[in-house]
């Protein structure tokens, strides 16, 4: 009796371990289903090549160029931010500041990851895109930037926690060492401690980046919506999350415009795949 | 003149340092503003009562409720799948091809970006097993997405319980799933439940997930079943800053504050968790 209760409990926990390889090819399944049946009446190349996003034109356009540049252009201006930031903020505390003033940064930068995206919206909304319109002299101030900046603040908790682990877990005797040489302290963290740490540096500054990237809210308010080839940071654009998230609610149910919102969802799915993977890839790479 | 190592190293120090004070002022504004601006917003009414005149007025209790209902079925789901997946890989899972393949698949799912959960729990939940925009399919969906975070904080408690605390209930004749439930489990349960809490909070305020799947954009009165609609916190935010025109300042940032206060307890909570494991363990 018990063994077979045992063996009963065994098998439903097995189960359970593998509920996560199921749920990630569910999700590909079911964005798979409906974002393949674009090309049922749409051209591969007319989505992957074509540069006019306009579902309502007549034949309508689903061209993903110019959301994907948008993804790309505001993923940049946050990276531009957000990774140098990041940085230097996990080497202060990691390494710089006293131990109470580490203490302060650090759940600083756990209280900004706690910040739903949502509110970050709101306050970019109201706050962050006056300062834009005015300090740059723009019409709007809902651009790419502004998206940006939004994005890098969210980026940066990421950063910032996993290269905190990355550099506190560089063993104490190559720092040890590198000081009894007679080498000063900074001259140790950029010569030693981030050269040793660099395959989490490179982890967490691509964690960050595909959390950027998947970000949907914050940007949808922030980055104007407007779906045009971008030209400049300081233009509004329109990412590809945003899209999914602001079209889908006027779409009719298996109609073509729905599908092709399925597509751009596949096409995420496969970008932050393939962003986790190598990310995965470098930090696995650190502990062989 | 040469720059001496030592001036090389005021230079870096004082340039890093500048770095934290940039990440951490906007922080701080954030609050600041938020508080401000909300707390004149906050009393009993705007947290009893219904919404009114097409949400210009009146309170936000459906949607402070909707949020509650919502976080109680996504727990409902995710704690025990994600606590069973996380005993499965640190005490049944050998190291072998299979096993590698869940822990990729939960990095992957860690990095699914929020929407594309939402078109997930569209084609799946709402359209596929047709429970239509519900709190079901809302629940359900938020629960996957707070998977990763509810199995990793398991894996990492499960695997701080001293193997020698398994050893000698093994030595004493139990079986290996007694020794889990009655020796590993109590003595990994709150660092189960601070991964738990994170995991909450993460699924409360989102936004992306629940826009497709559950959200209402205006129901002035509290869901019967689970199979109807709710409103939600993140949601009415969104709504009331950019959908509905002439919405007042205060009703905005008091929402924001109500979101933000809530998930704000709900990461205290978890930090309160944490630092009393770490106080009291006596291995």
């Amino acid at each position: 009796m018990r063994k077979v209760r045992e063996w009963l409990i065994e098998k439903i926990i097995l189960l359970n371990g593998f509920a996560c390889i199921l749920f990630v090819g569910l999700i590909f399944f079911f964005l798979a289903k409906d974002g393949l049946a674009l090309f049922r009446t749409f051209s591969p190349a007319g989505f992957f090549l074509g540069t006019l996003w306009n579902p309502l034109a007549e034949p309508p356009q689903f061209g993903i160029v110019p959301l994907f540049l948008g993804s790309l252009w505001v993923t940049l201006g946050a990276a531009l931010i957000s990774v140098p930031l990041g940085i230097a903020c996990a080497i202060f505390i990691g390494e710089i500041a006293p131990r109470w003033l580490r203490e302060i940064l650090k759940a600083g930068v756990e209280l900004l990851a706690a910040i739903p995206s949502i509110v970050i919206g709101f306050i970019g909304i109201t706050m962050l895109a006056p300062v834009i319109r005015n300090t740059f002299h723009l019409t709007t101030g809902l651009t790419a930037f502004t998206g940006s900046v939004a994005l890098a603040f969210m980026a940066i908790p990421t950063i910032v926690s996993m290269m905190e682990d990355a550099i506190t877990s560089v063993p104490r005797h190559y720092k040890e060492g590198s000081l009894a040489l007679g080498a000063t302290h900074w001259q140790t963290i950029y010569r030693v401690i981030v050269p040793a740490a660099s395959s989490g540096i490179v982890a967490s500054v691509m964690l960050g980046i595909g959390r950027v990237i998947g970000e949907t809210m914050a940007v949808m308010m922030l980055t104007g919506n407007a779906s045009v080839m971008p030209k400049s940071l300081l233009e509004p654009v329109r990412t590809m999350t945003a899209t999914i998230a602001a079209e889908m609610g006027e779409t009719v149910r298996g109609s073509e415009h729905y599908f092709s919102l399925f597509a751009v969802g596949l096409v995420l799915f496969a970008i932050t795949f393939a962003i986790n993977l190598v990310a995965d890839m470098a930090l696995h790479h650190k502990k062989k | 003149m040469k720059i001496t190592a030592q001036t090389k190293q005021k230079i870096a120090f004082g340039f890093l340092g500048a770095a934290a004070v940039t990440v951490i002022v906007p922080v701080i504004l954030i609050f600041v503003i938020l508080i401000e601006k909300g707390l004149p917003a906050l009393n009993w009414e705007f947290l009893s009562a219904m919404p009114r005149m097409g949400m210009r007025a009146g309170g936000i209790y459906p949607a402070i409720m909707g949020t509650l209902y919502l976080v109680l079925g996504t727990i409902a789901v995710a704690l025990p799948l994600g606590v069973l997946a996380g005993i499965y890989l640190v005490e049944y899972a050998r190291q072998n091809f299979m096993t590698r393949m869940i822990k990729v698949a939960i990095v992957n799912l860690a990095g699914v970006p929020s929407v594309v959960y939402g078109l997930f729990g569209l084609g799946l939940f709402v359209i596929f097993l047709k429970f239509g925009a519900s709190i079901l399919a809302g629940s359900l969906t938020l629960a996957i997405m707070i998977l990763p975070v509810i199995i990793t904080s398991t894996e990492e408690a499960l695997s701080s319980v001293p193997r020698s605390f398994r050893e000698a209930s093994l030595a004493l004749g139990v079986s290996k799933w007694q020794t889990i439930r009655y020796v590993v489990l109590p003595n990994a349960l709150p660092g189960i439940l601070t991964g738990t809490i994170l995991g909450i909070s993460r699924a409360a305020g989102e936004t992306a997930p629940i826009l497709f799947t559950v959200a209402a954009f205006y129901l002035p009165r509290l869901p019967g079943s689970v199979f109807d609609q709710c409103m939600a916190l993140p949601y009415h935010l969104y709504v009331l800053s950019t959908q509905i025109p002439n919405v007042s300042t205060k009703l905005q940032y008091g929402t924001a504050l109500v979101l933000v206060g809530l998930v704000f307890l709900l990461n205290i909570a978890a930090t309160l968790v944490r630092s009393r494991i770490r106080s009291k363990k006596l291995w």
